[in-house]
């Protein structure tokens, strides 16, 4: 029999994600892929696989898989309790699960997505070039569900471990360096308002975007009523749309918009927003 | 980097010079109405490179390549078809004679996979956009709006004028090929039989 896992249930949430597919944005596309990369590959070094292979990304944990052979798996991601069967295991570690065991995630204590890699990767089909799930597009495969069967790519090497392994950083408070621009110009004063502003993690955020609820960033006087024609945006872009409250745009986010980007996040932010919480706090620091 | 440019003419033509130049560190190179996004390797030398491509850019003419010709097979059947030729002061049929005899070019693509902006769209077509949009558009609808015309890869909502509905699948991730329409390529549309 080839190898598979089945979903016995699923958190709130759970997705395949790889590095995702870049390189398509002028037909429309966006780059998709795990918002915490360095968590995913991590995962996967430790059950023996490359870094681009395919793992699970499972918002707030909570999920059930059985394994349908032998097969080494590892959860990383914030900390987080995971069983196989009745047995407590370590998480950011190589685990081993014979056939028919059940592997079983708690909820994160912190932070917000947990990531699962398999030994040989989870093998459905790519879509150009690339197994993730986009939530904006639709393309990928569909959101797991209970009941679902995922092949397994055979085995790449030998698992490795390592004694010490930090599970991701969830901080109490977000402090994003952004670097200003394309167009900060549209803003009054952009790095005192981005340095004054105080914000928190809205609920309405997801793999498109960080919605942040606190304040406005006021237009400059000679942009108020100005339309942007749509422009092409990066992941980590700072859009202030009209209601001026920051979007942090994520890894499924659209490929081009008609509002303003004030600025850029650092591309190691982008880890620590995958991770963050509704209500967190954030703070933006303008890099110059 | 984001390149600012002052006309679609001038996107084309810093587009094509950047595809011509073909640099291995771009990852996305990004036309739209009035700028290219450029999108490169962290920290690779793709940054100078690109700059260095966009300053000798010829922005008055884009470079030599030959365009993919794409024809979308449509009937124009759309309900907002009679409203088009009330507003251009023609006929009905002279609104379908103009939109299928025009050569459109795809100018950029975005709003969903596979939609493209086309331009080319002859004067009198050029319109404004519905007061109110529709919460739901079919996929496969051709709308015009503004300079632009465009078929809808999915359903979904819009606010284009809508004159036809064409059979071509426009996006599918799981085809070899999965976009119908690339930015550059030429576009007619042809009278389903």
């Amino acid at each position: 029999m080839s190898r598979s896992l089945t979903v016995v249930r699923t958190g709130p949430q759970s997705l395949i994600q790889d590095l995702g597919r870049p390189g398509h944005a002028h037909l429309g596309v966006p780059p998709s892929g795990a918002l915490d990369v360095p968590a995913l590959t991590l995962a996967n070094r430790l059950v023996g696989n490359p870094g681009p292979a395919a793992g699970i990304e499972a918002l707030l944990g909570r999920i059930q898989l059985r394994a349908n052979c032998s097969c080494t798996v590892a959860v990383t991601g914030p900390s987080i309790l995971v069983s196989v069967g009745e047995h407590l295991v370590d998480s950011h570690a190589p685990v081993h699960l014979r056939d028919g065991d059940v592997l079983s995630l708690g909820a994160p204590s912190g932070g917000l997505r947990c990531y699962i890699a398999v030994s040989g990767g989870i093998d459905v089909p790519p879509q150009m070039s690339s197994r993730a799930t986009d939530i904006l597009s639709g393309i990928g495969p569909h959101p797991l569900r209970a009941n679902d069967v995922l092949p397994l790519g055979e085995p790449f090497g030998l698992p490795v471990g390592a004694d010490v392994l930090s599970p991701s950083v969830a901080p109490a408070e977000l402090v994003v360096p952004v670097l200003l621009g394309p167009r900060e110009d549209w803003f009054d004063d952009p790095a005192r308002q981005l340095a004054a502003g105080r914000w928190t993690v809205s609920q309405q955020s997801n793999r498109v975007g960080l919605r942040l609820d606190g304040a406005a960033l006021r237009r400059a006087a000679a942009f108020e009523s100005v339309e942007l024609p749509s422009e092409g945006v990066v992941t980590g872009s700072v859009q202030v749309p009209a209601s001026g409250r920051p979007v942090l745009f994520l890894a499924d986010h659209p490929v081009t918009g008609g509002y303003p980007v004030i600025g850029v996040v650092t591309a190691e932010s982008l880890p620590l927003l995958a991770q963050a919480r509704p209500g967190t706090p954030v703070r933006l620091q303008p890099l110059r | 980097m984001l390149v600012e440019l002052d006309s679609l003419a001038e996107v084309e033509a810093l587009h094509g010079a950047l595809l011509v130049a073909d640099l291995p560190e771009v990852v996305e190179l990004v036309p739209a109405a009035t700028t290219v996004l450029v999108e490169v390797r962290p920290g690779s030398d793709g940054l100078s490179r690109a700059r260095a491509v966009v300053e000798a850019a010829d922005l008055s003419h884009p470079p030599d390549r030959t365009p993919r010709q794409v024809r979308l097979p449509i009937s124009y059947d759309g309900p907002d078809l009679e409203l088009v030729a009330e507003t251009a002061g023609l006929s009905v049929d002279e609104v379908v004679a103009l939109h299928s005899g025009a050569e459109y070019t795809v100018a950029f693509c975005g709003f969903a996979p596979g939609f493209g902006y086309l331009v080319g769209l002859p004067e009198p077509l050029r319109q404004a956009r519905l007061d109110n949009p529709r919460t739901k558009v079919p996929a496969g609808s051709v709308g015009i709006a503004g300079e632009f015309t465009g078929a809808y890869p999915t359903s979904s909502p819009g606010g284009w004028r809508l004159i036809g509905s064409t059979s071509a699948i426009l996006f599918d991730a799981k085809r070899s090929d999965p976009a119908l329409l690339a930015p550059g390529d030429h576009v007619r549309f042809e009278v389903a039989g």
